[in-house]
């Protein structure tokens, strides 16, 4: 965020340099059980991103300190492959991965009952194998989509989706230039049917009703989302007549 | 400290329902209002040996954030510019609950809350601590030593650390580059936490308030009234009217700490 540049991120004609409007989605397309051996699974595309979700569980949780009597405990890994990124990044956790794995983990928490299943973790592994900006939200809705085809029993479909502020303007779901140059970035996480908010990051630099609009435009293009989700879902569950 | 939880020990089922008992009569568990922060006390200049330093008591909970300022190599993609790190230790003298050992999650959030303040907020002119264009630059390290955890580090560490950004000073003449000078300070971002309560929302929870809090949000405002961060914790959820209450909360606040980070003191601590 705020690399100074003379790149002009918006044309004279209002769009985008990926030819998008300001309240514009990338195209994003999702598919549900795509991994054999994990208890559910989803892969997302979404503009340049290419995320794999994978759930295990409710299994026991280990190491047993770790297990709480009354829920299960949910334990999200964001990660990105060493290629995803134009610099190789070095495998394993760094302080963004980890940081990013809590508020992940804390979001998805939010929908899934987990008092229906104490003493067990429930692990869920986003692997990021390429990268375009908006990765944490991407990869929120491809486990939302991992979950439900794990089977969990959950009160919505959470929906990742991020706005944010791009030469003065607010606009929806940054690409990596618009990441890398714009002046702020709200990744967002969402539930469709009540409205909550549930993860809600940002950095940069914007006014009170420039923030609001950028929240106000994410939670609308959730809903959008969200039917992008359960279509998936029925091209898995639902036979074709 | 590894695998420990922030929130100290499980409070009893009783006191969860006195606070919220509390909280429907309008107050809280130490009297305040739910839009009313601790008392803050800032002590800049505590550590000598640090180039800026702060102590900082919000309540009970105590943060010294100290600032190091050494000479390095600019990151490749960013030659023209200063380098800004910032890292938080949990000391385990500060908790029962912080346990030695590589920083944890919470850790890690912590510095990265902080750190997204300061940077996004501008609140140093990275520019100005270029000494030679892709060869040198001052390193700015911001490190954050929680000495008692008493509840809301966010707030008490962001506090610590602009303070200390204010008291720094680059120690040129040690490198044999000119004069030191202040560190140069552009603005002044300020986080404000709010922890929600059954339906109602607190500003600067303390330890009991933030162990049956069911969300948190920290919101980073600078003295022209702009956002430059947020962070939402926890696994439950806010409405989009209880995130502009908050915004708007955060702001009135964030003016009244800016007004204490930039008070006079003089650094001679008792």
């Amino acid at each position: 965020m705020g690399i100074k540049s003379d790149i002009r991120l918006i044309d004279d004609n209002g769009l985008r340099i990926d030819g998008r409007l300001p309240n514009q989605l990338r195209p994003i397309k999702m598919e549900v059980g795509v991994l054999d051996r994990a208890d559910g699974s989803a892969y997302i595309e979404w503009g340049g991103n290419k995320i794999m979700a994978a759930v295990y569980g409710p299994r026991e949780a280990y190491p047993k300190h770790v297990q709480e009597a009354e829920k299960a405990i949910i334990r999200a890994r964001y990660s990105m492959a060493p290629f995803s990124v134009d610099e190789r990044k070095r495998p394993g956790p760094d302080r963004r991965a980890v940081e990013l794995s809590k508020v992940i983990s804390e979001a998805l928490e939010s929908v899934i009952f987990v008092e229906k299943y104490p003493r067990t973790s429930i692990d869920v592994y986003i692997e990021v194998l390429q990268a375009d900006a908006g990765t944490r939200v991407a990869g929120i809705t491809a486990a939302s989509l991992a979950l439900a085809d794990a089977g969990i029993p959950m009160r919505d479909l959470i929906v990742g989706c991020a706005a944010g502020k791009i030469d003065g303007v607010v606009v929806l779901d940054l690409n990596k230039e618009e990441d890398n140059y714009g002046e702020a970035d709200v990744p967002m996480a969402i539930l469709p049917r009540t409205r909550e908010i549930a993860l809600l990051q940002m950095d940069g630099d914007m006014t009170y009703e420039e923030l609001t609009g950028a929240i106000e435009m994410a939670m609308e293009a959730a809903q959008t989302i969200h039917k992008m989700q359960i279509e998936a879902l029925k091209r898995k569950y639902v036979e074709v007549e | 400290m590894s695998n420990s939880k922030f929130t100290a020990g499980v409070i009893p089922e009783m006191k969860r329902d006195y606070i919220h008992r509390l909280a429907s009569k309008g107050t809280r568990i130490d009297g305040r209002n739910f839009d009313e922060i601790r008392p803050l006390e800032i002590v800049k200049g505590y550590a000598k040996r640090a180039e800026g330093s702060a102590l900082v008591r919000l309540g009970r909970t105590k943060v010294l954030v100290g600032v190091k300022i050494e000479v390095g190599t600019p990151f490749p993609d960013t030659p023209n510019m200063g380098i800004l790190t910032t890292n938080a230790e949990l000391a385990p003298l500060a908790s029962p609950t912080f346990e030695p050992g590589p920083p944890g999650e919470e850790a890690i959030e912590l510095a990265r809350v902080v750190d997204r303040g300061i940077r996004e907020g501008h609140a140093i002119d990275l520019e100005k601590l270029v000494i030679e264009e892709g060869e040198k630059v001052w390193i700015v390290f911001i490190d954050i030593h929680v000495l008692d955890y008493d509840g809301n580090l966010f707030d008490a560490s962001g506090y610590g650390a602009l303070a200390a950004l204010t008291d720094a000073v680059v120690p040129a003449s040690r490198y044999e580059l000119g004069d030191d000078f202040k560190l140069p300070v552009l603005h002044y971002p300020v986080p404000v936490t709010f922890a929600k309560i059954g339906n109602w929302i607190v500003a600067d929870p303390n330890l009991d308030e933030e162990s049956i809090a069911s969300a948190r949000l920290t919101v980073t405002t600078n003295e022209e009234g702009h956002i430059n961060a947020m962070q939402k914790g926890l696994s439950g959820t806010f409405t989009y009217e209880e995130v502009q209450k908050v915004i708007n909360m955060s702001m009135n606040i964030g003016a009244k700490v800016r007004e204490i980070i930039l008070g006079d003191s003089d650094g001679k601590e008792d």
